[in-house]
């Protein structure tokens, strides 16, 4: 790689194709976000462990396998069983693709939710922004999980190809007003850009002058706080499952693994109140380190 | 001054009716009906004229609007109700709790300031030493490990060390301040954690930013120990955004209360919210959404005036 001569600076990059760019970005990165691109790897690490759950995890998930209930770690169990004697490790890598795939999706409808209202918001201004303001702050008068467990209450819950819904929209719905205001501010000083005057004086209109000449310009906060609330989703979804309103038995979830009888269990078996709590706080890590990286070098003024 | 304060406190009025609309509202589409589940769960047979009864009692029978303006009339004069569950009045089920959740809150707000302020001072001053490097870990651990966890993980330490379980009972304070601080010291680590990450993450980007100052040159110009400068006159600036973001994780912290008292089998209003949810009682969970979210503007706006007087260059008009 070093080798290679280093081209210069502008004619032969504007040939290069997106997969060369993109290679050349990621190795940027990791050559200067040494933390990110730790975080980066265990984010991957997780990704084919829970797309690939079927294959990497030794045991079926919801297996009952009474002849092995509250076994240690061992050699055949390497995180031990629980009282069901189902595989720890096992449901903690099915449990990651219910982590990632929730937090995933809320973070996604939550952000780009409240990016459209943010953008809108700061693009229209006058009282249309003061009104959609007045909203946002009652929205953030609730504390985020008082928030979800209100909607989960009032929502209950619908699965759709093994993925909550409703679960998805109540932990979605409290990212949306905070999504909305970073956004918002980012967009207000985009509005007052001369390119921007240009689109309004070629006639275009509002929805064209928002999608296509303001949102471009503000995707960097956009990936930016994508990547803080999946950390935050995964966080909020295991809170719910573990209070009993997230994900149901026999789904494996790590919130779940945590909740209602695992707590009889603190001498008995201590490792199946261990394994899914780490890996809760490495997946949050992880996303966290890849966040404040990712903010540091998309965009080293920003704050959250 | 006095105006600002008047303003910001009219200002509160839309926001709280807003809250009030929204949680009133929403749980209205609740699938499941309070009576029914009281009445008709667990194999009861009431026969409908005694749920129609019942209904007509709790003031369920009138239209929406008339409730809705009738919970109003009562948040103004403080009469929340009555349990729909319990049949206790809401501000009794309340108030033999929260004394609970606001002492555990304080004791976390008490461990966050102590942990927060010297850790993200140190980290600031010693950036990009293994120093900083060491407590940066401990900061963002802080805002990955969920604070359910690190309360199961506090029992079974307990537990196996000093074969400690966390009471069934609890012990008020006056009755003997030593079993019940002995008591709530650990959920109150187990929440405080999380909140001396947030707070001390601010503290050290604060500092940074205050060491480049011109007044940090003067002061070190003038030939003043390093501890005098840090001391008087970077952390004195420094703190003030710090203090924005300690009051406003104070206010969500009965958020992170919800789980952990669960855990602790404490008896406050966090656990009393999950209860009212999983009975569907409309009139408590709404109570204690109000309550939050009434803790969560008077706060704000205390920051607001707090700001002003700690920092004169700050005029609100």
């Amino acid at each position: 790689m070093s080798s290679a001569p280093s081209p210069p600076a502008s004619a032969p990059r504007a040939r290069d194709g997106a997969t060369a760019r993109l290679a050349r970005t990621g190795r940027l990165f990791f050559r200067t976000q040494p933390l990110g691109a730790a975080g980066f790897v265990m984010i991957a690490i997780m990704l084919v462990a829970s797309v690939f759950a079927e294959w990497v995890a030794p045991y079926d998930p919801v297996a009952i396998d009474f002849g092995a209930m509250l076994a240690a770690p061992s050699g055949t169990h390497w995180l031990g069983t629980d009282q069901f004697g189902r595989d720890i490790l096992t449901r903690v890598i099915h449990g990651a693709r219910t982590a990632l795939s929730i937090g995933f999706f809320s973070s996604f409808i939550g952000c780009t939710a409240g990016a459209v209202i943010g953008i809108a918001s700061a693009f229209f201004g006058g009282r249309i922004d003061l009104l959609i303001q007045r909203v946002i702050d009652v929205l953030l008068s609730f504390p985020i999980i008082v928030l979800a467990v209100v909607v989960v209450a009032v929502l209950g819950s619908r699965s759709v190809a093994g993925v909550d819904l409703n679960l998805v929209f109540a932990i979605a719905l409290p990212i949306l007003p905070k999504a909305a205001r970073v956004i918002r501010s980012a967009a207000l000083s985009v509005r007052e850009m001369l390119y921007v005057d240009a689109a309004r004086a070629c006639g275009y209109s509002s929805t064209r002058i928002m999608f296509v000449h303001i949102a471009p310009n503000v995707i960097a906060p956009y990936l930016i706080i994508l990547t803080a609330y999946i950390a935050q989703a995964i966080l909020l979804e295991a809170s719910l499952s573990f209070l009993g309103l997230g994900v149901t038995e026999p789904t494996p979830a790590w919130g779940l693994m945590l909740s209602g009888s695992s707590s009889d269990f603190y001498r008995e078996a201590p490792w199946m109140i261990i394994f899914p709590g780490l890996a809760i706080s490495l997946s949050v890590f992880a996303f966290n380190l890849f966040g404040d990286s990712l903010r540091d070098w998309l965009d080293p003024k920003f704050k959250t | 001054m006095g105006n600002y304060i008047l303003k910001r406190v009219l200002l509160m009025v839309p926001t709280l009716l807003g809250v009030a609309l929204l949680i009133f509202f929403m749980l209205r589409v609740v699938p499941g009906d309070i009576i029914e589940l009281k009445l008709r769960g667990d194999g009861g047979t009431a026969s409908a004229a005694i749920v129609e009864q019942e209904r007509e009692r709790l003031g369920l029978n009138k239209p929406l609007p008339v409730q809705f303006g009738l919970w109003i009339k009562g948040l103004a004069t403080l009469d929340l109700g009555v349990s729909l569950w319990t049949n206790r009045p809401v501000v009794e089920e309340i108030g033999i709790r929260i004394g609970l959740t606001l002492q555990v809150a304080v004791m976390a707000a008490v461990i966050a300031a102590v942990i927060a302020i010297p850790l993200g001072t140190l980290s600031a001053l010693y950036r990009d030493t293994w120093i900083d490097y060491l407590l940066r870990i401990f900061t963002i651990a802080g805002l990955a490990v969920p604070s359910f966890w690190l309360a199961m993980m506090i029992i079974l330490l307990l537990l196996s060390m000093f074969a400690w379980a966390p009471p069934v009972t609890y012990t008020p304070f006056i009755q003997d301040p030593v079993a019940n601080l002995s008591q709530l010291i650990w959920p109150a680590l187990a929440v405080g954690y999380r909140y001396a990450a947030v707070v001390a993450r601010l503290v050290r980007s604060s500092i940074i930013e205050v060491m480049r100052e011109d007044y940090i040159r003067t002061a070190r110009a003038k030939g003043l120990f390093e501890k005098t400068v840090v001391v008087r006159h970077a952390m004195g600036n420094a703190l003030l955004p710090a203090i924005t973001v300690f009051a406003l994780e104070f206010a969500f912290l009965i958020g992170g209360l919800v789980v952990t008292e669960q855990v602790f089998n404490l008896n406050g209003i966090g656990r009393l919210f999950v209860d009212a949810v999983a009975h569907n009682d409309y009139t408590l969970i709404q109570a204690i959404v109000m309550l939050i979210a009434v803790m969560f503007i008077v706060v704000n706006l205390l920051v607001d005036v707090l700001y002003s007087v700690l920092d004169p260059r700050i005029l609100y008009r």
